[in-house]
C-alpha cells in the first residue's frame, strides 16, 4: 500500500536522464513531481529536451537513468495487460497529428478510447461509429462539430491537430501530455485550445502537462512553469515568480527575441490574464529585472 | 590533342566496348542455333500444299456459328469464367492479407523469410500450372480454375501488400498503442487506413488480369471459356470455336472498358 | 463552461452508402460462388485426396534417373529454342511495324506538307495491325496451330512472334517517342529520309532502353514457352503435362524444380544484360 505522498503523485521523475542509441545525451539529472490535478507548462530553447521528457513521462521511452512513477506505478515494471491499462489513462497530444488521412473525423476522435473499448467494440465502431453524440460534443468545444464526418485529408493542418486535441479530450484521460500541441494553429485559435485543455483538466482533475513554443501562452494559462535548457531543469516556479530575466537566459542561445504568439517581445510587458491562484502581483525584483505585471481574476 | 587521363577513358576511345561486342554476337548465334535446334520443317511449313491445307483450316473459322442455344451456352461460360476470376480474386485477397502481416515482419524476422518464401514460390508458378494440379486436387472444372488463381494471385497480392504495410508510417498505429489500444484495434484504426486505397487498387488490377487468366484455365480442364474453346477445337469444330473466341475477345474488351472507370470510382487516389 | 449536448441523434450519413454496397456484394457473390462451383469440402475428397497424397507423395524422393533427366534437359533446351527463335520473328515483325508507327519519325508533326495524308494513314495502319497482333493471348494462338500443324515447337514459335510481335512494336514505338527527338526532327527537318533519321537519330539515344525492354520480353518468352507446351507446343510445359496426366508425381516435380530453375536464370541472365547495357 503506497503512501499518501505517493498516491498523490501523477508524475514523478528522480534523478532522470536520458543517453539517445546514437550517444547524444537529452536529458540530464531531471527530477520533476506532479501532483494529480496540476496542470505545468515546459518552456525553453529548441533542443532542451522537451519532447524527450514528455516521452518518457507517456512511457513510450524507457529512461536510461533514474526512476519514473506514473500514476502511482512504475510503467516499466508492469505486466502487459496492467502497462496497457496504465497507458489508456493517459493521454498524448503529439506535435504532428499521428492521424492517418484517410479516417474520418469520427473515427479518428473514437480512436482516443480504443484503451477502453472491447476489439469487437472497436471493429464495430469502424462499419457504423459508436458514439457519435459524445465525438460531436468534443468537437463542438473545440469549434469544429460541422466536420465531424469529412474525411482528415480535407482538413487544414490547424483543424487537424484540433481533431488530435479532441481525441485526447474525448480519452479522458487522468493525465494529459502535450507536446507543443498548439503550433500550427494562429493565435486565436491556439488560445481557444490551451483553453479547452485546461478546462478538461478542471473538470476532470486531470494532469495536464504541455510544452509550449510560446511563451506567452505558458504565462497565461499555466500556473507553474518549468525551463529546460540543453536537458537540464533550469528553474521550476509558480508563473507569477518568472521574471523576464529568467525568460531572457533561458532562451540565450536563440537570440534577443522571446518566442511570444505575436514573437513580440514588448507584448509580455503588457498586463495579460493569468489563471491560478489568486495572489496580487508582488512588487519585489533585483535592481534590473523586472517583475510581469498579471492580472488576476479570482480562483476557479 | 591531349592523351586519354584514365584507362576507362582509354577504352572508350578505341571503339565500342568489346563486351557489347561479344555480347551481341553470342546473341546472334543464339537465335541461328535455336532456329537450328528446333528442325522445323520451314520448306515444308511455308509450301503450297501446306499453305492451301492452312487457309482451308483458317477460312472454317468464317462464319463463326451464331445459333442461338450454342450463343446462350458460351454467354453462360462466359460469366462462369467471370465468377472463376472473382471468386480466385477474393481468395487470394483474403490469404494474401493475411500472409501480409507475417511478410511484413509483424511476427519476426525468420516468419518473415519463411513467408516471403512461400510467396515467391507461389507467384513463380504460373497459374496454368497450378490449374493442371488443382485439377487434381478437386477435379475437372471451375472450382479447380478458382483455386489456381487463387493460390498464384497470394504470392502476388501477399507480397504487394506486405510491401505497402512496410512503406507506411508506424506512428498513427504506435499512437493508439500508447494510449491503451490493443493490437487489433491499433492495426485497425492506425494502419489499415493507410494502406486499404492501394491494397483496393492492386486487388482490382489483378481482377482485371485474373479475368484473362481464367479464360484460358480452362485449357487444362478449370470450365469457362477455355474450356469450351478446348473441347470444340479437339473436334475440330472450327465455326463454335470462333464464337467462342468472339466471346473471350469481347470479354476482354469489356473488362477494358469498364476497369478504369471503376477503378477510379473505388479507389480514387490510385487510379 | 459545458456545452449542450444535442438533443437530436445524429445519424452517419456514410451508413446508407455502405449498407447499399455491402448488400449488392451479397447478392453478386452467392451466384458467383455457385457458378464457379465453389465446394472446398470437395478437396478434402476421398477420391481427390487420394490422387493428390500420391501425386504429392511422388515428389519426394524426386525422379532423377539418368532417363529422365536427359528428357528433361532436352525439353528445357527445346523450350529455350523456342523463347529465342519466337522473340527473334517477333523482333522481325514487330519492329519495323514499331518504326513505321512512331510519331518521331512523322514528318507531318513538323510542318504540315504534301503527302501529310499518306504519312498519318500508314501510321494508323501500323497502329491497328500491331493491336490486332496483339489481341488474342499467345496461348490460344499455340492451341489454334497446334490443330493446324500438329504437336511441336513449331506452333509455339509462330505464336509468339505474332503476339510478342505486337507487344515489341507498341512499346519500341512508345520508347522512341518518350526518348529526346531533337536530334532526328534535326536531320528530317535537314531533308533527310526516314531510315536514316531513326539510325543516325533515334536509336543511338534509346538503344538502351530498347535492348533492356527486349531482353525482358525474352525472359517472359521463356515462361510464356513453358505454358504453352501444356497445350502440345513441346518443350518443358508439354513433358509436364504427359507426367500429370499420368499421375506420375516425381516427373513432375523434377520438372517443376527445373521450370523453376530455368525461370531463375532466366532472370538472372535478362538482369545482367540489362546491366551491361545501361
Amino acid at each position: 500500500m503506497s503512501s499518501s505522498a505517493d498516491v498523490a503523485k501523477a508524475l514523478s521523475l528522480q534523478g532522470v536522464g536520458q543517453v539517445h542509441p546514437n550517444r547524444h545525451r537529452a536529458l540530464q539529472g531531471i527530477s520533476l513531481d506532479l501532483a494529480m490535478g496540476e496542470r505545468v507548462a515546459v518552456i525553453g530553447p529548441s533542443g532542451a529536451g522537451k519532447t524527450t521528457l514528455l516521452r518518457l513521462a507517456a512511457a513510450s521511452l524507457r529512461p536510461s537513468e533514474g526512476c519514473l512513477s506514473l500514476l502511482g506505478s512504475n510503467p516499466w515494471q508492469l505486466g502487459t495487460r496492467d502497462l496497457r491499462h496504465l497507458r489508456s489513462r493517459i493521454g498524448i497530444v503529439h506535435q504532428a497529428p499521428p492521424i492517418p488521412p484517410q479516417l474520418r473525423v469520427i473515427t479518428a476522435i473514437l480512436a482516443g478510447r480504443l484503451g477502453a473499448w472491447s476489439t469487437w467494440r472497436a471493429i464495430a465502431s469502424l462499419i457504423y461509429p459508436s458514439d457519435i453524440a459524445g465525438a460531436r460534443e468534443v468537437l463542438a468545444r473545440l469549434d469544429m462539430a460541422d466536420r465531424l464526418f469529412d474525411r482528415c485529408d480535407r482538413l487544414s493542418g490547424g483543424q487537424l491537430q484540433r481533431v488530435a486535441i479532441a481525441r485526447v479530450l474525448y480519452q479522458r484521460p487522468e493525465l494529459i501530455l502535450a507536446d507543443e500541441p498548439v503550433s500550427a494553429l494562429d493565435p486565436t485559435l491556439a488560445d481557444a485550445a490551451i483553453e479547452q485543455l485546461v478546462e478538461q483538466s478542471e473538470a476532470s482533475g486531470a494532469t495536464l502537462c504541455a510544452s509550449l513554443h510560446a511563451v506567452d501562452l505558458a504565462l497565461k494559462w499555466f500556473p507553474r512553469i518549468v525551463g529546460m535548457r540543453t536537458g537540464e531543469v533550469v528553474f521550476d516556479t509558480p508563473a507569477r515568480k518568472v521574471t523576464r530575466d529568467m525568460l531572457v537566459d533561458l532562451y540565450a542561445t536563440e537570440g534577443a527575441l522571446l518566442p511570444t504568439q505575436a514573437n513580440d517581445p514588448l507584448s509580455l510587458v503588457l498586463p495579460i490574464r493569468v489563471r491560478g491562484d489568486g495572489d496580487p502581483p508582488s512588487g519585489s525584483g533585483s535592481t534590473s529585472a523586472s517583475v510581469l505585471p498579471f492580472h488576476r481574476p479570482g480562483p476557479r | 590533342m591531349t592523351s586519354p587521363a584514365t584507362p576507362t577513358e582509354a577504352a572508350r576511345a578505341a571503339g565500342p566496348c568489346l563486351a557489347c561486342v561479344a555480347v551481341g554476337v553470342s546473341i546472334l548465334a543464339a537465335v541461328v542455333a535455336s532456329f537450328a535446334y528446333l528442325s522445323i520443317d520451314y520448306r515444308g511449313l511455308f509450301s503450297g500444299e501446306s499453305a492451301r491445307t492452312m487457309g482451308k483450316f483458317i477460312a472454317e473459322f468464317y462464319p463463326p456459328h451464331l445459333a442461338m442455344p450454342f450463343v446462350a451456352k458460351t454467354i453462360w461460360a462466359a460469366v462462369q469464367t467471370l465468377a472463376v476470376s472473382a471468386i480466385g480474386t477474393l481468395l487470394a485477397v483474403a490469404a494474401g492479407g493475411a500472409l501480409a502481416l507475417p511478410a511484413a515482419g509483424r511476427l519476426g524476422v525468420v516468419p518473415r523469410r519463411a513467408v516471403r518464401f512461400l510467396l515467391n514460390f507461389l507467384r513463380s508458378v504460373p497459374e496454368l500450372v497450378w490449374a493442371a494440379l488443382m485439377v487434381l486436387a478437386a477435379g475437372l472444372g471451375p472450382f479447380a480454375g478458382a483455386l489456381a488463381l487463387a493460390l498464384h494471385t497470394t504470392g502476388v497480392l501477399g507480397r504487394l501488400f506486405a510491401e505497402a504495410l512496410e512503406n507506411s508510417p508506424p506512428e498513427p498505429e504506435l499512437a493508439i498503442r500508447n494510449s491503451g489500444g490493443g493490437a487489433v484495434a491499433a492495426f485497425a484504426y492506425g494502419m489499415l487506413p493507410l494502406v486499404f486505397a492501394q491494397c483496393v487498387a492492386y486487388s482490382l488490377y489483378r481482377w482485371e488480369m485474373n479475368i484473362r487468366m481464367a479464360a484460358i484455365l480452362g485449357f487444362v480442364g478449370a470450365g469457362g471459356l477455355g474450356a469450351m474453346l478446348y473441347f470444340h477445337l479437339s473436334i475440330f469444330q472450327q465455326a463454335q470455336s470462333a464464337t467462342v473466341l468472339l466471346a473471350m475477345f469481347v470479354l476482354v474488351l469489356c473488362v477494358d472498358a469498364f476497369s478504369s472507370r471503376f477503378r477510379r470510382k473505388l479507389a480514387p487516389a490510385y487510379a | 463552461m459545458t456545452t449542450m449536448t444535442m438533443a437530436l441523434p445524429l445519424r452517419d450519413p456514410d451508413a446508407k452508402r455502405r449498407v447499399t454496397m455491402l448488400l449488392v456484394a451479397v447478392i453478386v457473390l452467392w451466384p458467383m460462388l455457385v457458378l464457379a462451383e465453389f465446394k472446398p469440402w470437395v478437396l478434402f475428397d476421398a477420391i481427390n485426396l487420394e490422387v493428390m497424397s500420391g501425386f504429392l507423395g511422388g515428389f519426394f524422393p524426386p525422379v532423377l534417373s539418368h532417363e529422365f533427366l536427359g528428357r528433361v534437359m532436352q525439353a528445357t533446351v527445346e523450350t529455350l529454342a523456342m523463347a529465342t527463335a519466337g522473340l527473334a520473328l517477333a523482333f522481325v515483325i514487330g519492329a519495323p511495324l514499331g518504326f513505321a508507327m512512331t510519331h518521331s519519325l512523322s514528318i507531318s508533326r513538323i510542318g504540315p506538307g504534301p503527302g501529310r495524308a499518306l504519312g498519318e494513314f500508314g501510321r494508323y495502319m501500323a497502329r491497328a495491325v500491331l493491336m490486332l497482333l496483339r489481341a488474342v493471348p499467345e496461348i490460344v494462338w499455340a492451341l489454334v496451330f497446334v490443330r493446324a500443324l500438329g504437336l511441336g515447337p513449331a506452333s509455339g514459335v509462330l505464336a509468339l512472334a505474332i503476339t510478342y510481335g505486337g507487344m515489341l512494336g507498341k512499346v519500341y514505338a512508345e520508347i522512341l517517342e518518350s526518348s529526346d527527338t531533337r536530334p532526328a526532327r534535326a536531320l528530317l527537318e535537314a531533308g533527310s529520309g526516314r531510315l536514316s533519321a531513326l539510325f543516325y537519330g533515334l536509336l543511338p539515344g534509346s538503344a538502351q532502353e530498347l535492348v533492356s525492354y527486349t531482353v525482358y520480353r525474352w525472359e517472359c518468352a521463356v515462361r510464356a514457352s513453358v505454358i504453352m507446351g501444356f497445350v502440345g507446343a513441346g518443350g518443358l510445359g508439354q513433358l509436364m503435362d504427359q507426367s500429370m496426366k499420368m499421375l506420375n508425381g516425381g516427373e513432375a516435380g523434377t520438372i517443376l524444380l527445373v521450370f523453376l530453375m530455368l525461370v531463375l536464370a532466366a532472370d538472372a541472365l535478362s538482369a545482367g544484360l540489362r546491366k551491361l547495357v545501361a
